[in-house]
């Protein structure tokens, strides 16, 4: 460990909204001595507790496991989602990574389709309505056969693997110049259309999961590749050319429509 | 209180089979006039929603995140145990059960834990069909890992991500049933209350997160499925939301908590840093395969780990248990790392740390091995304490992980409230004293998928549905009791955040009724816990208002339900006058300073019952006898 405690101060430019009908500004907070050992979101825990002892109203966001997985957490920092950091959620962004004296701007995800709850928290519930659409196997509990009975390559297997490794963050919409949620779909539909239980109702559920996706407000892909910059995960757009060719699947070689 | 564990009669196998027989039946075409409340979407409670809504009841689910995908099974790493016996090496229902049961330090009762190996196989077969990439040989079957305090193969995985594969496997599902209109789905929802009506629990009282707004819900059952308490220490390895509120709040309307004392305290850890810290991380327990665990043999040495000699070094676990060595099972590893740093020997900048070091290892299999091994972990590790564990040794620390108590629930998973029923690591009844690795995840999924389905068709079958709705006075005393709670916590406006406190009251349960526990120290604990409620509630200061998206406002009433809860932890600690799994006392152990049970006095569950405010809580016994196995001594000298 680098022994010694470095401490930084820093100016955070940060997006403050009382509610979604509200109109939002940039607050301007200079924060002194910041351990650069903190996490980002334990820098903003400090400034709260800090706010709150001086009367003030704590900034609001949304943050659950802090290690990464659960697709909580997430704010653009300094015009990039999830921060400056590859392959990282915001919880896992520490302080050393910025300087004494930086300027940091804070906002929260800005999609269509994402409506500010408040400060840096945004609604995502489209994201599971997406998933209410058709991202699922229709098998009810109790019915199924022997986990073995079903052989599944080892390299099926492990992209399944790497496409179901989505946390559902929105990152890939909020960097996206159209708010488009294709990462997001394409992970899913690829997790199942690659999976031999998922194949029966692969038709309708590119189908019908694209058409939700436009239906609230996600804008379509053109090849920006914003979204995998930004993923927590690391996910490919190599799943968006999969969910591409599931769709046209779909739309030429089914009676699905 | 006569406690009815309601465990059928018959050979232990053949006891669930003959209770789904004798379990009444609620026909098909009337369990659309049944309405279910579930709280949670762990896996315990994603599952239960979506299998009981497959079944055709109408369910509604709560949950505290903006999604039910987020709940906090999604950071399970490691993988979940079933006996299917793929690899041949000897598995079967009888050695799941027998390893579970010992693990658990036999507290727990023999027929719900058999019955938990018994559907294990069935939860895979289940997962596989709804697409959960779990890992494949070769051959495109299934693979195994082995995982510790079993000597057999059963522990199936996806990557180190296998938690949150399960968790979208059920919540696929639930979100199919969301989509058939089967479940009402309710996030960013917090239940303050549980609505209790002529000794039946009828429904719940939530809080909108968004709005600020109580909501009324009725049913004909309640499902708690709410997690664990591990924030109780402040630090730990939850999620932040995690919390005891809804448990505890059931507690308050008569439900009693069983065994609260016994927590698992997990070794690997990436230590503590600073007054800031939020949470701690779990490193897997797989490192210690490799890894060797040393402190410094002289108190206070300050050098860099890589300028102490070998000989200086304690590698106090290989001296210990020289035939586990570094293996040695969980609550053991911990204790022996505290003692460690209590004796001034810890390394780290706060001097609660260990080494954990892979010299040998990387000089013996080369780093590349090293790396195909533990590569992410390493990485994890540089990440956040910046440092490159390939050079120097890693720093550890134990951190609390799980925790085995909870509600009291029969053999039907219902509370001592009829219809209150409680799954998951919410109840108290599979793991004893102590839970074996790769079992949460079995467990969540077994009582959500295969076991509620049966129970609670045969207490609705027996009471018909529900003459009350939300326009029940009931719920109005609820609503109007939660509110007074949040307006008196605005009110304060003192000098202290809740975090604040909850930081201090963390320490105090840490130190006290943590790893190792005394009579002394609890008692002093005891004291200081109320010391400090006492300060909570004229000096905690939660800004904002109560109408609007307020996480400060949240923090403190889960703080104030900790700061109670607390009490009672240590009161059950105090009562339970032996060492057991995650239970340690001081005064109660070998001569070798192993945990010793005392099985002629404290084979039983201790179920507390909530006395008033302020008040000792009352204690009920249900004894554990043991029909099959033989209790021991555990021993890993």
């Amino acid at each position: 460990m680098t022994q010694e405690t470095k401490t930084i101060n820093i100016t955070l430019k940060v997006w403050r909204q009382k509610g979604p009908k509200e109109k939002g500004r940039f607050e301007t907070i200079h924060v002194k001595d910041i351990e650069t050992h903190m996490s980002f979101l334990e820098m903003l825990d400090v400034v709260n507790e800090r706010l709150t002892l001086e009367g003030k109203e704590p900034i609001e966001f949304d943050n659950d496991c802090r290690e990464g997985i659960c697709g909580m957490c997430g704010a653009v920092v300094n015009g990039i989602a999830h921060g400056p950091e590859k392959g990282m959620t915001l919880c896992q962004l520490h302080m050393r990574k910025f300087c004494d004296g930086d300027i940091i701007a804070v906002e929260p995800w800005r999609a269509r389709a994402f409506k500010v709850v408040k400060d840096l928290i945004v609604d995502r519930s489209p994201l599971d309505k997406i998933i209410q659409a058709g991202g699922f196997v229709s098998t009810i509990a109790g019915g199924a056969q022997d986990g073995n009975a079903i052989p599944i390559s080892q390299e099926i297997a492990e992209k399944a693997m790497d496409a179901a490794a989505c946390i559902g963050c929105g990152a890939c919409v909020a960097a996206c110049p159209n708010a488009s949620a294709m990462l997001f779909v394409g992970a899913k539909i690829s997790q199942l259309a690659l999976l031999p239980q998922g194949k029966p109702e692969a038709a309708r559920r590119a189908l019908s999961m694209l058409r939700k996706m436009d239906e609230l407000g996600f804008g379509n892909c053109s090849n920006e590749t914003e979204c995998e910059a930004v993923c927590p995960k690391e996910i490919s757009i190599a799943n968006i050319a999969r969910f591409n060719r599931e769709f046209l699947k779909a739309g030429f070689g089914s009676s699905e429509r | 209180m006569q406690l009815d564990s309601k465990v059928p009669g018959g050979p232990l196998a053949e006891k669930w089979d003959r209770h789904r027989f004798e379990l009444k039946l609620v026909n098909p075409a009337n369990k659309r006039k049944y309405n279910i409340i579930v709280v949670g979407t762990g896996l315990a409670g994603s599952s239960a929603s979506a299998t009981l809504a497959e079944l055709g009841y109408n369910i509604k689910a709560f949950c505290i995140q903006d999604s039910p995908r987020r709940a906090h099974s999604i950071a399970a790493q490691g993988g979940i145990n079933a006996a299917k016996n793929y690899p041949n090496d000897g598995d079967s229902i009888w050695r799941l059960f027998y390893d579970t049961i010992k693990g658990g330090d036999f507290r727990s009762r023999e027929a719900n834990t058999y019955r938990l190996a018994q559907v294990s196989d069935n939860i895979i077969d289940q997962c596989v069909a709804q697409g959960v990439p779990f890992a494949r040989d070769y051959g495109g079957l299934l693979a195994n890992r082995s995982f510790g305090g079993a000597q057999v193969s059963r522990t199936f995985y996806c990557r180190g991500q296998t938690g949150q594969q399960l968790l979208l496997g059920a919540y696929s599902s639930l979100s199919r049933q969301i989509a058939a209109g089967k479940v009402k789905m309710f996030p960013r929802r917090e239940m303050v209350e549980l609505v209790v009506i002529n000794g039946k629990a009828k429904g719940i009282v939530v809080r909108n997160l968004i709005t600020g707004e109580f909501e009324s819900h009725d049913a004909d059952a309640v499902v708690l499925a709410t997690g664990g308490y591990g924030n109780v220490y402040y630090l730990s390895t939850n999620a932040t939301s995690c919390n005891v509120g809804a448990a505890f709040r059931a507690y308050k309307k008569g439900a009693l908590f069983a065994n609260p004392c016994y927590t698992q305290i997990h070794p690997t850890c990436i230590p503590h840093s600073g007054e800031y810290q939020s949470k701690l991380t779990l490193m897997s327990e797989s490192l210690r395969n490799d890894g060797r665990v040393w402190v410094p043999k002289n108190a206070g040495d300050k050098r860099r780990p890589n300028d102490i000699p070998e000989s200086e070094r304690d590698y106090y676990l290989e001296r210990k248990y020289p035939s586990f060595g570094n293996l040695a099972p969980r609550d053991i590893a911990s204790r022996s790392a505290k003692e460690m740093c209590d004796a001034g020997r810890g390394v780290g900048p706060t001097g609660y740390a260990v080494y954990l070091d892979f010299k040998e290892a990387i000089e013996r299999d080369g780093i590349d091995i090293v790396r195909k091994k533990y590569g992410n972990l390493f990485d994890m590790y540089e990440n956040i304490i910046d440092d490159n564990p390939y050079e120097t040794p890693m720093m550890i620390y134990p951190a609390s992980h799980y925790t085995m108590g909870g509600l009291w629930v029969d053999y039907n998973l219902m509370s001592n409230i009829e219809g209150l029923f409680v799954l998951g690591e919410a109840n108290f009844s599979d793991h004893g004293a102590n839970r074996l690795g790769a079992s949460a995840l079995m467990q969540g999924l077994a009582d959500g998928y295969f076991i509620i389905p049966y129970t609670i068709g045969g207490y609705l079958a027996g009471t018909g549905p529900s003459e009350f709705d939300a326009d029940h006075p009931a719920f109005n005393d609820a609503t109007k009791q939660a509110d007074e709670c949040i307006k008196k916590l605005l009110a304060i406006k003192g000098k202290r955040t809740a975090d604040n406190i909850h930081r201090d009251s963390g320490h105090i349960m840490w130190e006290y009724c943590g790893m190792a526990r005394t009579e002394e120290g609890l008692k002093k604990a005891l004291m200081l816990i109320q010391d400090l409620r006492e300060e909570f509630w004229q000096n905690v200061l939660v800004p904002g208002s109560d109408r609007d998206y307020n996480l400060s406002l949240q923090k403190a009433g889960r703080v104030a339900d900790y700061l109670e809860f607390a009490e009672l932890m240590i009161t059950d600690a105090l009562a339970r006058e032996e060492s057991c799994g995650g239970h340690f006392r001081e005064e109660y152990k070998t001569e070798e300073g192993e945990a010793k049970r005392d099985d002629e006095n404290f084979c039983h569950v201790a179920a507390w019952e909530y006395g008033g405010y302020g008040k000792a809580p009352i204690f009920h016994k249900e004894p554990l006898t043991f029909e099959n196995v033989e209790l021991s001594q555990r021993s890993y000298k």
